[in-house]
């Protein structure tokens, strides 16, 4: 397109200058850009280098941050690669990058190196929710006196509206007994009992709180998540002898519901 | 969550001319414990927009007792391709939440085709860049309906299409927008150092009278192809001497000023921290005594 006008001359001259810096900065393969110049007056790998460096070692150290347990169990050089790797490939969507890194436990699950570690990608997975329930907006959690008004039917037939810290993460594997031992630099405790796990997140105060459900209250929180009556949530159990009051009565302690629907 | 009461300006007043430091949130607990005698804390605006949860709390509790200024690392004003509404909107309901007494972005870009780059980068100086940056202050200007410090940058490369010099341009933008000027010293001797010019020369040609704060970080130290030295503006260690005795002959001629002491990385325990702080607010009462002296002394 022929441009006539120096404005617009100069316009596309900057979004090209630009265009090609980002394009060096995303592929450590391609020289510094042809209009970049150091101390002699000539393009420097170095100094060039200090900017690719800058944008990979900020977003591994933002994922570090977030997967302090992840980086734990694998250890710093595999965790520094793994999160090199995924930040290549993913870089963040917007500058709030509190909310970069939510794909990584999908990666994680793809990602070769660490296919001996099968519960990685859940723990992964856990602790982004716990990231998520952190910055979750402020809501008053229900309380056990909402429960007074209704009758049997009318609790039987109530759904549940989940405050917005609540997240809800299953697993083959004991992701939260990893989590548990991992927290903190101390020393880990060996886990006991290597069975399924499921697990909450809930803020009903300040405070993020990560607990454990038994199965068969995981299978009622996830049936009540997706918008199930507390009837149809029991169903979904698939436990004759489930005792839906005290799940229930365990979740709204927990600060799980913002409200029922009733 | 609770309210923030409607007379927030009254309890927490403009940043005064005394220093402050970064809000890390390792340093949270012992500062609510201890209320340390600061002039002002900043925070980088995009770790404060989760929409709720711990971050916002402490945030409150600081503001309660303390002047705000917010700094915004992401707004990507030197770049051109329109400024991100979103992110803006963002950074306005921010400021209309915490009234924070200054508000600070940087000349730099670090969004590009729609994905964030998380470094602020540099560009050429041109007539076209000018005039690109002042339109995107205008218009964070009249969205945030307040005047917006702009930061010199840190740079590592120059652009061959660069026509104007980065004071010049930074003065033109000042001028043209009504936009302040946060002088990041550190920043200049970072520049100074990796282009081979005199800082003292850089600050001399520095539009002063637009300084409405001053930012002081540690760098790190390499070199570069030809093995010049190169500073990186790392902000992962204490403030160099250098850096000290160039803060102290701007201070001298612009008086004291809020001054920030910057630790984002390997961030050291509270103390530490706290003495940078302490040592900018005596490097200020030091060259107010020796102005005075000068002024008995003719």
């Amino acid at each position: 397109m022929p441009l006539d006008r120096p404005d617009e001359q100069g316009a596309a001259s900057f979004r090209a200058t630009l265009d090609a810096f980002a394009a060096a900065l995303v592929d450590p393969t391609c020289p510094p850009p042809a209009g970049t110049r150091g101390r002699e007056g000539a393009t420097d790998q170095r100094r060039f280098a200090v900017y690719r460096n800058n944008v990979a070692v900020s977003l591994i150290a933002s994922l570090a941050a977030r997967y302090p347990v992840t980086r734990r169990l694998v250890g710093e050089d595999f965790f520094r690669a793994m999160a090199r790797a995924y930040a290549a490939r993913s870089k963040p969507e917007s500058p709030v990058l509190i909310h970069y890194g939510r794909g990584f436990p999908a990666f994680v699950a793809t990602f070769e190196p660490a296919r001996d570690l099968p519960y990685l990608a859940d723990v992964a997975c856990l602790e982004n929710a716990w990231v998520e329930a952190y910055h979750a907006a402020e809501a008053e959690p229900l309380t056990l006196a909402a429960l007074a008004a209704l009758d049997a039917d009318g609790l039987a037939n109530a759904r549940a509206r989940f405050h917005p810290a609540a997240r809800l993460v299953s697993s083959d594997h004991p992701i939260a007994s990893i989590w548990a031992a991992h927290q903190g630099a101390g020393e880990v405790k060996a886990i006991e009992n290597w069975r399924a796990e499921a697990a909450m997140t809930t803020r009903p105060a300040a405070e993020v709180i990560l607990r454990l459900l038994p199965p068969g209250g995981y299978a009622f929180a996830r049936a009540l998540f997706h918008g199930a009556t507390i009837r149809q949530a029991h169903a979904a159990t698939e436990i004759e002898d489930f005792d839906a009051g005290a799940h229930l009565i365990g979740l709204i302690e927990a600060g799980a519901f913002a409200k029922l629907d009733v | 969550m609770s309210v923030l009461p409607s007379d927030l300006t009254r309890l927490a007043p403009d940043p005064p001319r005394r220093a402050g430091v970064g809000l890390k949130g390792e340093h949270i607990d012992q500062i609510l414990a201890e209320r340390p005698d600061l002039g002002f804390f900043e925070i980088h605006a995009e770790n404060y927009m989760g929409e709720g949860g711990p971050p916002h709390r402490w945030l409150e509790a600081i503001r309660a007792a303390y002047p705000l200024s917010l700094h915004g690392v992401g707004l990507s004003i030197g770049s051109p391709k329109p400024l991100d509404l979103d992110h803006l909107a963002r950074l306005a309901a921010l400021n209309k939440r915490y009234q924070p007494g200054l508000f600070s972005e940087h000349l730099a870009w670090s969004t590009h085709d729609g994905g964030y780059l998380n470094d602020l980068l540099p560009l050429p100086y041109t007539a076209e860049t000018l005039a690109v940056v002042v339109q995107h202050i205008d218009q964070v200007q009249e969205t945030m309906r307040r005047r917006m410090l702009l930061e010199n940058p840190s740079t590592y490369v120059v652009f061959a299409e660069s026509t104007m010099a980065e004071v010049e341009f930074i003065k033109e933008v000042a001028e043209r927008s009504g936009c302040g000027l946060l002088l990041d010293v550190s920043n200049v001797m970072v520049s100074a150092t990796n282009h081979g010019f005199d800082p003292t020369v850089y600050i001399d040609s520095f539009p002063l009278r637009h300084v409405q704060e001053i930012h002081l970080a540690g760098f790190a130290e390499t070199v570069d192809d030809a093995g010049q030295p190169l500073l990186i503006d790392a902000h992962d260690s204490p403030v160099r001497d250098r850096v000290w005795d160039l803060y102290r002959s701007v201070i001298k001629r612009l008086g004291p000023v809020p001054t920030l002491v910057e630790w984002d990385n390997d961030v050291p325990e509270w103390p530490v921290l706290y003495s940078q702080a302490k040592r900018a607010e005596a490097a200020m009462l030091s060259a107010m005594r020796e102005a005075g002296e000068l002024r008995h002394a003719s």
